[in-house]
C-alpha cells in the first residue's frame, strides 16, 4: 500500500520512456519555449526554466509532463528549422500546417539577434575564423554558444543571398526572408557593415550600439550607394559609390582655400551667434571642426579609411565637442549651419556633392553624439 | 465500364539536391499504372523542374481502375550510372471513378521516399474517362461510394439500410519472401506498400460487387484492416454496411443508384441457397446456425405466422393492447392494411443491459484449422452477477405482445441476412428502437501459411464463427441486430487474438427496407395496389412498415420518447438472459429500463442526458509465461476471460466513482505480447436521465480484525464518497435523491415548469422531476409507488476487500487523475451535455513507447506503470492543448501494442474542440433546444424523401417553422415536445393523390411522425455546392504558392461548418525505414518525422481532390519496430478517412444560390483543369 512520490514515479517512468511524440495537425508551437530553444538552452535548462515560470502550479502538470512537452517542442523546431533558413518555403511546405501569422511570428523570432552579440560582430567578416571565435563572443555577450552560431549563420546566410542581387538591399532582404520591415533594416545594416567591414571594435567606438550603427549605415545605404542615385542601375546597395567617394576630394577647396574658409566660418558664426550655449568654443575651433570634416570625405577613396570613418568620426569630431561639454541640441544647430552656409559660398561649386555628404555627416554625428 | 486514365506531370519543387558537384538535380518522372509506364524529359539542373509533360494516356479496365494505384516515380537522371530515385507518389484513382466525388485530381503532392521520407513536391494532374458499359458480369464495381464515417453521411439520405458487407484477401507478405534477402530495404517496402495498395484496391472492388448485388450504392462505416501476419502472410480484411444513399442536393435523381443493376440482383444471389426457412424459430438458446432465408413467399408467410410461438415471445398480454399485433403480419389480406390501419400500438418496447462475451480457445493443430475448434463460451451473466450489477428484475407487464410484432418485424428485415451486423454507430432518428447491451466475441488463433492466396478460406471461417457467436449473444439479449459494430486483431508471433464486439439492438425495419422510407411517393402509391395483389415479399414489408407506422401515429399510444426509447430493455423481463435490475424509464416511465447500460456506439443525439460525460478507461495488463505455439495459445485463451472480467470490474466501478450510469463507444481493447497482454477499456460514461441513480460505492472489508484495520476502511469509504461527490458536482450530475428528500422543492419545480419541450431545455434535467411531470400529463398516478419503491430498493455497489488485489484496485480508481479545469475527454464523436461548439479544432496523434526495464515485475507492479503511462499520455496531452481551453478532447481513440519483449506502445489519436464556456452557462437551454432540433432536421433530411410539398400546394394549410402546437392541434394527436417537431408540414396536397381516405390519414401519419421538411429549403442549402467546389479548386489548385489548409478530425462532422461534398475515401499505408535512427534523432525523431509526414501526405491528397477537410480519420495501425544496435528502425502506419468539401456556415450564407448543375457531371466532362 505504500506508495511512492508522484515525483520519483515521475521519475522512473521518464527514465523508461522509450519514445515519446506528439504531432498536431497544426503543428502546435508555444512561444515561450521557441524563445528558449531559439536563445539555446538546452531541454534539461529549458524545463528548469519552465519550472521557475510557475507553469507546473498554474496548469497542475508535473515535472515529466513538462519534459516531455519541452523534448517535444525541440525536436517539431529542429525539424522546422530547415525551413527556416529558407523562409519562403514554410509558406508553400506541406510538412507542417502552420497559420500565416504563426509562420511569421516562427520567422521573426527566428532572425531576430541579440544586440549584444550583434554590437560584437558588426563591421566583422563573415568568414569561418569569426565562427570559430564565436565562443570568445557568447562568454562576452553572455549569449549561449548555440544562439551564437544561429544568428551568426543567420548573418551569414542573409549576406550569401542579398550580395549578388540587384536592387534596392533592404527590400531585397524582406522579400526573400519575408521579415519585418524594421528586421529587414536590421540585416541591410549588417549586411552592409560586414560587406565594407567597417572598423566597430575600437575601444573608442565601444559607446555606440548597434542601433546607432544600424541608423548610421541607414543613411549611407540611402545615400551614399550607387543604388541611392539610380535603384535600377546595374550595381548593387551594398557597395559605396566609387565616382561619389572620389568626388569628396573636391571637398577639399572648403579647408585649402583660406578665404572660403573664413568666408564659411562667419558665416556660421554670425547665424549661430546667441543661439548656441558653446558659442565662443565653437568659434575658437570652428577651423579645426571643418578641417576635420573636410578631410574626412577627402580620405574616403581608400578602402582602409572608409573602414576607419566611424573611428574618424568620433575622434575627430564628436570627442573634441564632447570635451568642450556641447549639448546635442548645440551640435545640431553647428552642423545644420555649418551645412547650409556652404551654400552662400559663391565660389564652392561642389553643393551637390556637399549636400550628399554633408547630410549623412549630420544625421550620423548626430545618433552618434551620446552627451 | 472500361475507361482512360490521363495523367500530366507538371512540375516539381523543393526537389533534393542528388548531384553534389553542382548541388542540382536532374530529374524526370515515370508513370506507371498496370504494366504501361510513360516518362517525361529530364528537366536538366534544377531544383524547381517544370516538365509541362503531355497528357499520358493508359487504356484499361475498368476492374484496374479499381485495384491499381497510379504510381509516379521521380528519379534523377544520371549518364553514367543507374538513375537514382528520388521518391514516389501513389494516387489512388477511386475518387474519380464515381460521378458523385471528385472529377479532377490535381495538386501538389509530396515525393515519398521509404528510406528519406517527403523529398520535395510534384504537381500532377489525373482525369478519368468512363465508357458506359451495362455488362452484367464485371467484376468491377464503379460508382459505390465508400465512406468511413459510421453515421449516414451529411447531405445524404438513406434510402435503404441494407447490412452488412464483409471481404477479405491474403497474400504473402513481400517482407517475408525469400527475394527479400537479396533486395534493398527500399525496394521491399516499396513492393509491399504497392501489394497492399493492390490488397485494398481489390478488397473495395469486390465489397463494392457485394454492394450492388444488394442493391445498395454505398458502403458506410467502410472498415479496412491489415494484419500482418509476418511468415504466414499478409491479410487485408473489411467490413461496412451497405447502404443506398440518395444526395439531398440532388431530390431527383432516382431512388436507385444510378450505376447499378436494379433490384433485380438483390433478389438473386445472397439469399437462395438456403433451403431451411424454419431456422429462424431457434431462440436464444439454441444458438445458431447459418441463417438465411429462401425468399419465396409462402415460405416467409408461414414464418410469419409461426413466430410467435418462437421462444423469444411470450404469451401476449393483449389486455393493454386492444388488437393483436398478429393482424400485421399477414400480408396475404390486402383489405386488411386499409380496414385497419390505426389500431396497433406504438412499437415500444422494452430494454436493457447486458453483454456477451465468449472466447474461443487455440484451435489445436495445424491439419484441419477450421474443424478442429471447440468452444469454450463464457458468459457475461457471470460477470453481471459477480460485480453485482443487480438483483433480479421487477415484473412488467406490457410489453410482451408489442416484442413479439417488433421482433417478429426486425426479423423479417434482418434475418435473410447472415449478420444482421451494422458498422454504424451513429443513427438515423428512429433507427434504433432498443438497445441491448454490448456483446462480444474472441478467439485465439494459430497461424498457420496462408498456402493459397486466392482461397482465403481459413480466415473467412474464423470470422465467420466470431460473427455466428456475436450473433447468437445478441438474440440471447433479445436482439435481432448488432450496431456498432467492429472487428480487430492483435498478432504477435504465431499466435493471434480474434476479437469482435458490437452493441445488440433492435431496429426499425422501415429503414432495412426497399421502399420503404418513401412511402409516401408517388412512385411508392403507384406501386403499392400491385404488391398487395401479390404479396411479394417486398409487399410483405411494406405493409408492416405501414400499419406501424400509422398505428404509431394514430394509434392510441404515443411512441417512446426518442430521448429514452432506446434504452428500454429488448428482452423479456420474465425471461431475461441474465439477472438485472430493472426499474421503470425515470423519464417515460412506461418501460423497464436496467440500472447500468453499456454500448459500443456513440450516444443518440436525441438522448436525454444529464450533465456532462467524461472518458473512462479501465487498464491491465497481466503477465503470461513465454511459450510456443499451441502451449502459448491455450494460456493466452485462459488468461482472457480473466482480463475481461477485470476490465469490466473496473469500469463499473470507475463509472460508479463519477455517479454515472451508461457508457457509450466502448471499445476493449486486448493486446498479446509474448510475455504479457495488455487490455484497454475505453468508453465515454454518462449520466441517462432514463436510467436510474447509480448507487454508491461501498466497500466491505473481510471480518473485521483489528481496529486500525477497520479505520483504513472507513477512511477509503470516505474518500470514495468524497470523491462520488466531487465528481458529481465536475459532471454537473445533480443527484435526484435531493429531491426527493425535499418533495415540496419538487413539487414547486414540477409547477413551475410548464412544458415538456422546456423540460427538455432545463439545464440540469432531473430525473425525478421529470417523471413527476409526466405522470401529471398521462395521469397515471398508480404507478408512482412502484417508481419509488423500486428506487429505494437500489443499492449501494458493494466492493469487497478481500485481497491486496482488491486494496489494489481501489486505490488505482481513487488514484484517477482529475481533468484540468476548462477540459473534458470523451471517446464519442461529441460530449454529451456541450453543444456550443466553437471552430477550434486540433487533430492530433500521440505515440508513446516505455521499456519495461524492472524484468522481475509483479502483475500489479505492471499495472501500475501501464496505469501511469496512460494517465501521464492524459495529462501531458491537457497540458499541450491548454491554450484552447475551454476545450473537449474528443473521440480519443488509445491503441495499445506490446511490440516487444518488454516494450509497451500506447498510441492516441483524438481531437480537440473548443467551445463557448460563457454561453454553455448562460444558453445551455437554448442549445439544447437548438441542437435537439437541428439534430431533427438533419435526421430528416437525411431520411425523408425529398417530397414537392409545397410546391403544388393548394389552399393549404403551412405551419410555421416553430409551430410545434399548431400540428399538434391539427393533427389532433400524437403529442411530442414542440422542440423535436420543429419542422413544416403541409399535407394538404396529398389529398390529391390518395384515392382513399384511409391512405390520407396514413400519410398524414406519415407526415407527422417524421417531421418532413419542405424541399426547398433542403434545395437552397445544398445549391452553393457546384460554387464551393469550384471556388475552392480554383484556389487549391492553381495558386501553387500557398498550401490550402486542410482540416483532419477523427469525428463525422466539423463544428461550425457544413460538409457539402464527399469526395472520396482516403485509405493509405506508408511504411518508412531507417538505418541512420540516430542521425534522425533517435526513435521519437524517427517517428515523430513520419507521423508528420503521414499528415502531410493525406492534406495534400485532400487538396488535390479539391477537399479542404479529412473526416472520420482514424489511424488504424501504427506498427513500430526499432533496433538501436543496428542503428535501424522501421515504422508502418494506416490511415483513413473520408476527403470533404466543407464550407463554414457564416460563408454558406454568403454563397449565391445557383441553379443545380448536372450531378452527373462526370470527370469527361471536367473543362476547369488548370493548365
Amino acid at each position: 500500500m505504500a506508495y511512492s512520490a508522484p515525483d520519483s514515479a515521475d521519475k522512473a517512468l521518464r527514465m523508461a520512456m522509450e519514445l515519446d511524440v506528439f504531432v498536431g495537425n497544426t503543428t502546435i508551437m508555444d512561444e515561450e519555449v521557441y524563445q528558449l530553444w531559439l536563445d539555446g538552452y538546452t531541454v534539461t535548462d529549458a524545463v528548469s526554466m519552465r519550472v521557475r515560470s510557475g507553469i507546473l502550479e498554474q496548469w497542475g502538470a508535473c515535472q515529466a509532463v513538462l519534459e516531455s512537452d519541452t523534448t517535444d517542442h525541440y525536436r517539431t523546431f529542429q525539424m522546422a528549422e530547415r525551413l527556416l533558413h529558407c523562409p519562403s518555403k514554410l509558406a508553400n511546405q506541406l510538412l507542417f500546417q502552420i497559420p500565416p501569422q504563426r509562420q511569421a511570428m516562427l520567422i521573426e523570432r527566428y532572425y531576430a539577434f541579440d544586440p549584444a552579440f550583434v554590437r560584437e560582430l558588426l563591421g566583422k567578416k563573415l568568414s569561418k575564423g569569426t565562427k570559430k571565435d564565436l565562443d570568445d563572443v557568447s562568454t562576452k555577450t553572455g549569449v549561449t554558444l548555440k544562439s551564437c552560431r544561429r544568428q551568426f549563420d543567420n548573418f551569414k546566410r542573409v549576406f550569401k543571398v542579398v550580395e549578388e542581387m540587384k536592387g534596392p538591399l533592404v527590400e531585397n532582404i524582406k522579400q526573400h526572408f519575408l521579415l519585418s520591415d524594421r528586421l529587414a533594416r536590421d540585416y541591410g545594416a549588417i549586411v552592409f557593415f560586414a560587406n565594407i567591414r567597417f572598423e566597430t571594435g575600437k575601444k573608442k567606438l565601444q559607446y555606440l550600439n548597434f542601433e546607432d550603427f544600424a541608423f548610421c549605415a541607414g543613411q549611407l545605404i540611402q545615400n551614399w550607394t550607387v543604388g541611392a542615385v539610380d535603384s535600377m542601375v546595374e550595381d548593387m546597395d551594398v557597395d559605396l559609390d566609387k565616382e561619389f567617394l572620389q568626388d569628396l576630394k573636391e571637398l577639399k577647396i572648403l579647408i585649402t582655400d583660406k578665404d572660403m574658409l573664413d568666408q564659411h566660418k562667419s558665416l556660421v558664426c554670425t547665424a549661430l551667434r546667441g543661439k548656441i550655449q558653446v558659442f565662443a568654443e565653437m568659434e575658437a575651433n570652428f577651423k579645426n571642426l571643418s578641417r576635420a570634416l573636410v578631410n574626412i570625405a577627402a580620405k574616403l577613396m581608400h578602402t582602409k579609411d572608409v573602414r576607419d570613418f566611424f573611428i574618424d568620426l568620433v575622434e575627430k569630431f564628436i570627442e573634441p565637442c564632447r570635451s568642450d561639454r556641447w549639448v546635442l541640441c548645440d551640435v545640431k544647430a553647428f552642423l545644420t549651419q555649418y551645412m547650409n552656409s556652404a551654400r552662400a559660398l559663391d565660389a564652392f561649386k561642389q553643393q551637390a556633392i556637399w549636400e550628399r555628404y554633408m547630410t549623412v555627416i549630420r544625421s550620423c554625428i548626430l545618433k552618434m553624439y551620446h552627451e | 465500364m472500361p475507361g482512360k486514365l490521363k495523367v500530366r506531370i507538371v512540375a516539381g519543387r523543393h526537389l533534393p539536391v542528388m548531384d553534389r558537384a553542382s548541388d542540382l538535380t536532374d530529374a524526370f518522372v515515370e508513370v506507371k499504372f498496370g504494366n504501361t509506364t510513360f516518362k517525361t524529359d529530364v528537366y536538366p539542373k534544377s531544383l524547381n523542374p517544370q516538365w509541362n509533360s503531355e497528357w499520358f494516356k493508359f487504356e484499361v479496365d475498368d476492374e484496374d481502375l479499381q485495384d491499381e494505384p497510379l504510381q509516379i516515380t521521380v528519379l534523377d537522371h544520371d549518364t553514367y550510372s543507374a538513375n537514382d530515385a528520388i521518391g514516389k507518389v501513389y494516387i489512388d484513382i477511386d475518387p474519380l471513378l464515381s460521378s458523385e466525388a471528385a472529377t479532377v485530381i490535381s495538386g501538389w503532392f509530396p515525393i515519398y521516399d521509404t528510406i528519406h521520407g517527403i523529398r520535395g513536391e510534384i504537381n500532377v494532374l489525373v482525369k478519368v474517362d468512363l465508357f458506359n458499359d451495362l455488362n452484367r458480369f464485371r467484376q468491377s464495381s464503379c460508382g459505390v461510394k465508400f465512406f468511413c464515417t459510421t453515421s449516414i453521411p451529411r447531405c445524404y439520405r438513406a434510402v435503404i439500410v441494407h447490412g452488412f458487407v464483409e471481404e477479405l484477401v491474403v497474400n504473402e507478405d513481400p517482407e517475408y519472401q525469400w527475394i527479400d534477402r537479396i533486395r534493398t530495404p527500399r525496394a521491399s517496402n516499396e513492393a509491399r506498400q504497392r501489394l497492399i495498395s493492390l490488397m485494398s484496391g481489390e478488397l473495395q472492388r469486390k465489397i463494392g460487387l457485394k454492394v450492388l448485388e444488394m442493391g445498395g450504392n454505398a458502403v458506410v462505416g467502410y472498415l479496412q484492416c491489415f494484419d500482418l501476419e509476418g511468415e504466414s502472410g499478409l491479410v487485408v480484411r473489411a467490413i461496412g454496411t451497405a447502404c443506398t444513399l440518395d444526395k439531398l442536393s440532388n431530390p431527383s435523381a432516382a431512388l436507385l443508384p444510378a450505376c447499378n443493376s436494379p433490384s433485380k440482383d438483390m433478389k438473386e444471389a445472397p439469399f437462395s441457397e438456403d433451403p431451411n426457412p424454419n431456422t429462424h424459430s431457434s431462440g436464444p438458446s439454441t444458438p445458431l446456425k447459418n441463417q438465411t432465408y429462401s425468399f419465396s413467399p409462402s415460405k416467409s408467410y408461414s414464418r410469419q405466422s409461426s413466430s410467435s410461438d418462437t421462444d423469444l415471445s411470450l404469451t401476449p398480454k393483449t389486455a393493454f393492447f386492444p388488437l393483436g399485433p398478429r393482424i400485421f403480419l399477414c400480408p396475404s389480406s390486402p383489405t386488411l392494411s386499409s380496414d385497419s390501419p390505426p389500431h396497433t400500438n406504438t412499437i415500444q418496447l422494452p430494454l436493457g443491459s447486458g453483454t456477451a462475451h465468449s472466447y474461443t480457445p487455440p484451435q489445436s493443430g495445424h491439419a484441419n484449422p477450421v474443424s478442429l475448434r471447440k468452444t469454450v463460451s463464457f458468459s457475461e451473466e457471470l460477470l453481471l452477477a459477480a460485480s453485482g450489477m443487480g438483483s433480479g428484475g421487477s415484473v412488467g407487464k406490457e410489453g410482451g405482445p408489442l416484442k413479439t410484432l417488433l421482433r417478429q418485424q426486425t426479423q423479417s428485415a434482418l434475418e435473410h441476412r447472415e449478420f444482421p451486423f451494422f458498422t454504424l454507430t451513429c443513427f438515423p432518428m428512429g433507427f434504433l428502437v432498443h438497445v441491448g447491451g454490448v456483446v462480444s466475441a474472441r478467439s485465439v488463433k494459430l497461424l498457420d501459411r496462408i498456402h493459397n492466396p486466392d482461397e482465403p478460406e481459413t480466415r473467412d471461417a474464423w470470422w465467420e464463427e466470431i460473427r455466428q457467436e456475436i450473433k447468437s449473444h445478441a438474440k440471447a439479449l433479445g436482439c435481432h441486430a448488432v450496431v456498432g459494430y467492429s472487428e480487430t486483431t492483435s498478432i504477435c508471433e504465431e499466435v493471434c487474438i480474434l476479437s469482435a464486439s458490437g452493441t445488440a439492438a433492435v431496429l426499425n425495419p422501415k429503414f432495412l427496407q426497399d421502399g420503404c422510407l418513401d412511402s409516401c411517393s408517388e412512385h411508392r402509391l403507384s406501386r403499392q395496389p400491385t404488391f398487395f395483389s401479390t404479396g411479394s415479399e417486398k409487399g410483405e414489408f411494406d405493409i408492416f412498415l405501414q400499419s406501424k407506422d400509422s398505428s404509431s401515429m394514430l394509434g392510441l399510444e404515443e411512441p417512446s420518447p426518442p430521448s429514452c426509447g432506446f434504452c428500454h430493455i429488448p428482452y423479456d423481463e420474465l425471461n431475461m438472459p441474465f439477472p438485472a435490475h430493472l426499474t421503470y424509464c425515470f423519464n417515460c416511465r412506461r418501460q423497464k429500463v436496467p440500472d447500468v447500460l453499456f454500448t459500443t456506439m456513440d450516444l443518440p443525439l436525441e438522448a436525454a442526458v444529464t450533465g456532462k460525460g467524461c472518458l473512462i478507461q479501465a487498464r491491465l495488463c497481466r503477465l503470461k509465461k513465454k511459450a510456443q505455439g499451441e502451449a502459448n495459445a491455450t494460456a493466452i485463451s485462459n488468461l482472457l476471460p480473466f482480463m475481461e472480467y477485470e476490465l469490466h470490474t473496473q469500469l463499473m466501478n470507475k463509472l460508479k466513482l463519477r455517479g454515472m450510469n451508461a457508457l457509450f463507444g466502448l471499445r476493449i481493447q486486448i493486446s498479446v505480447g509474448e510475455n504479457m497482454l495488455v487490455g484497454l477499456a475505453s468508453a465515454t460514461g454518462v449520466y441517462l436521465t432514463a436510467l436510474p441513480t447509480p448507487g454508491g460505492i461501498q466497500i466491505a472489508g473481510k471480518t473485521p480484525s483489528d481496529i486500525s484495520y477497520e479505520q483504513h476502511i472507513s477512511n477509503m469509504q470516505k474518500k470514495i464518497n468524497e470523491t462520488i461527490a466531487k465528481n458529481k458536482e465536475l459532471y454537473e450530475i445533480i443527484p435526484p435523491k435531493l429531491f426527493t428528500m425535499d418533495p415540496e422543492v419538487s413539487a414547486f419545480k414540477g409547477t413551475n415548469t410548464e412544458s415538456i419541450d422546456e423540460m427538455i431545455g432545463s439545464p440540469i434535467p432531473e430525473p425525478r422531476q421529470r417523471s413527476r411531470l409526466f405522470r401529471s400529463h398521462s395521469e397515471s398516478s398508480d404507478e408512482v409507488s412502484e417508481l419509488d419503491l423500486s428506487h429505494g430498493k437500489k443499492d449501494a455497489f458493494v466492493l469487497e476487500i478481500d485481497d491486496a488485489d482488491a486494496v489494489e484496485d481501489i486505490h488505482s480508481l481513487l488514484t484517477d487523475a482529475p481533468l484540468p479545469t476548462g477540459f473534458y475527454s470523451c471517446n464519442t464523436e461529441i460530449m454529451p451535455g456541450i453543444y456550443n461548439w466553437t471552430s477550434g479544432v486540433q487533430m492530433f496523434t500521440s505515440v508513446r513507447v516505455f521499456r519495461l526495464n524492472n524484468t522481475n515485475l509483479t502483475n500489479q507492479g505492471l499495472n501500475k506503470i501501464f496505469n501511469d503511462l496512460c494517465e501521464n499520455l492524459l495529462k501531458s496531452l491537457y497540458f499541450k492543448l491548454r491554450s484552447m481551453i475551454p476545450c473537449c478532447l474528443c473521440h480519443v481513440n488509445f491503441a495499445v501494442a506490446v511490440p516487444e519483449d518488454e516494450l509497451i506502445q500506447v498510441a492516441v489519436t483524438a481531437v480537440a474542440m473548443t467551445f463557448d464556456k460563457d454561453q454553455a452557462q448562460e444558453n445551455l437551454k437554448l442549445y439544447v433546444d437548438k441542437t435537439l432540433m437541428k439534430v431533427i432536421t438533419e435526421n430528416e433530411e437525411q431520411l425523408q424523401f425529398p417530397l414537392e410539398l409545397c410546391s403544388d400546394s393548394q389552399s393549404g394549410n403551412p405551419f410555421s417553422p416553430i409551430k410545434g402546437t399548431g400540428l399538434q392541434e391539427n393533427a389532433g394527436m400524437h403529442i411530442v415536445p414542440s422542440a423535436q417537431r420543429a419542422t413544416s408540414v403541409d399535407y394538404s396536397s396529398f389529398a390529391d393523390r390518395c384515392s382513399t381516405w384511409i391512405e390520407l390519414i396514413k400519410l398524414k401519419a406519415q407526415t407527422i411522425r417524421r417531421g418532413s421538411i419542405k424541399t426547398t429549403s433542403s434545395l437552397e442549402k445544398a445549391s452553393p455546392v457546384s460554387e464551393g467546389h469550384s471556388r475552392l479548386r480554383s484556389t487549391t489548385s492553381n495558386t501553387g504558392c500557398t498550401v490550402a489548409v486542410v482540416k483532419m478530425t477523427p469525428l463525422s462532422f466539423i463544428p461550425g461548418a457544413k460538409i457539402i461534398k464527399y469526395l472520396g475515401i482516403i485509405n493509405m499505408f506508408f511504411i518508412r525505414e531507417t538505418t541512420s535512427l540516430r542521425e534522425e534523432g533517435g526513435v521519437s525523431g524517427f517517428l515523430h518525422a513520419f507521423i508528420a509526414e503521414v499528415f502531410a501526405m493525406v492534406r495534400a491528397h485532400v487538396a488535390a481532390l479539391g477537399g479542404n477537410a479529412v473526416v472520420s480519420y482514424i489511424m488504424k495501425e501504427c506498427v513500430f519496430m526499432e533496433n538501436p544496435n543496428k542503428n535501424q528502425a522501421q515504422c508502418l502506419i494506416n490511415v483513413s478517412g473520408d476527403a470533404v468539401i466543407f464550407v463554414r456556415e457564416c460563408d454558406l450564407e454568403a454563397l449565391p444560390v445557383q441553379p443545380q448543375t448536372s450531378a452527373a457531371q462526370t470527370s469527361s466532362s471536367g473543362g476547369e483543369v488548370p493548365a
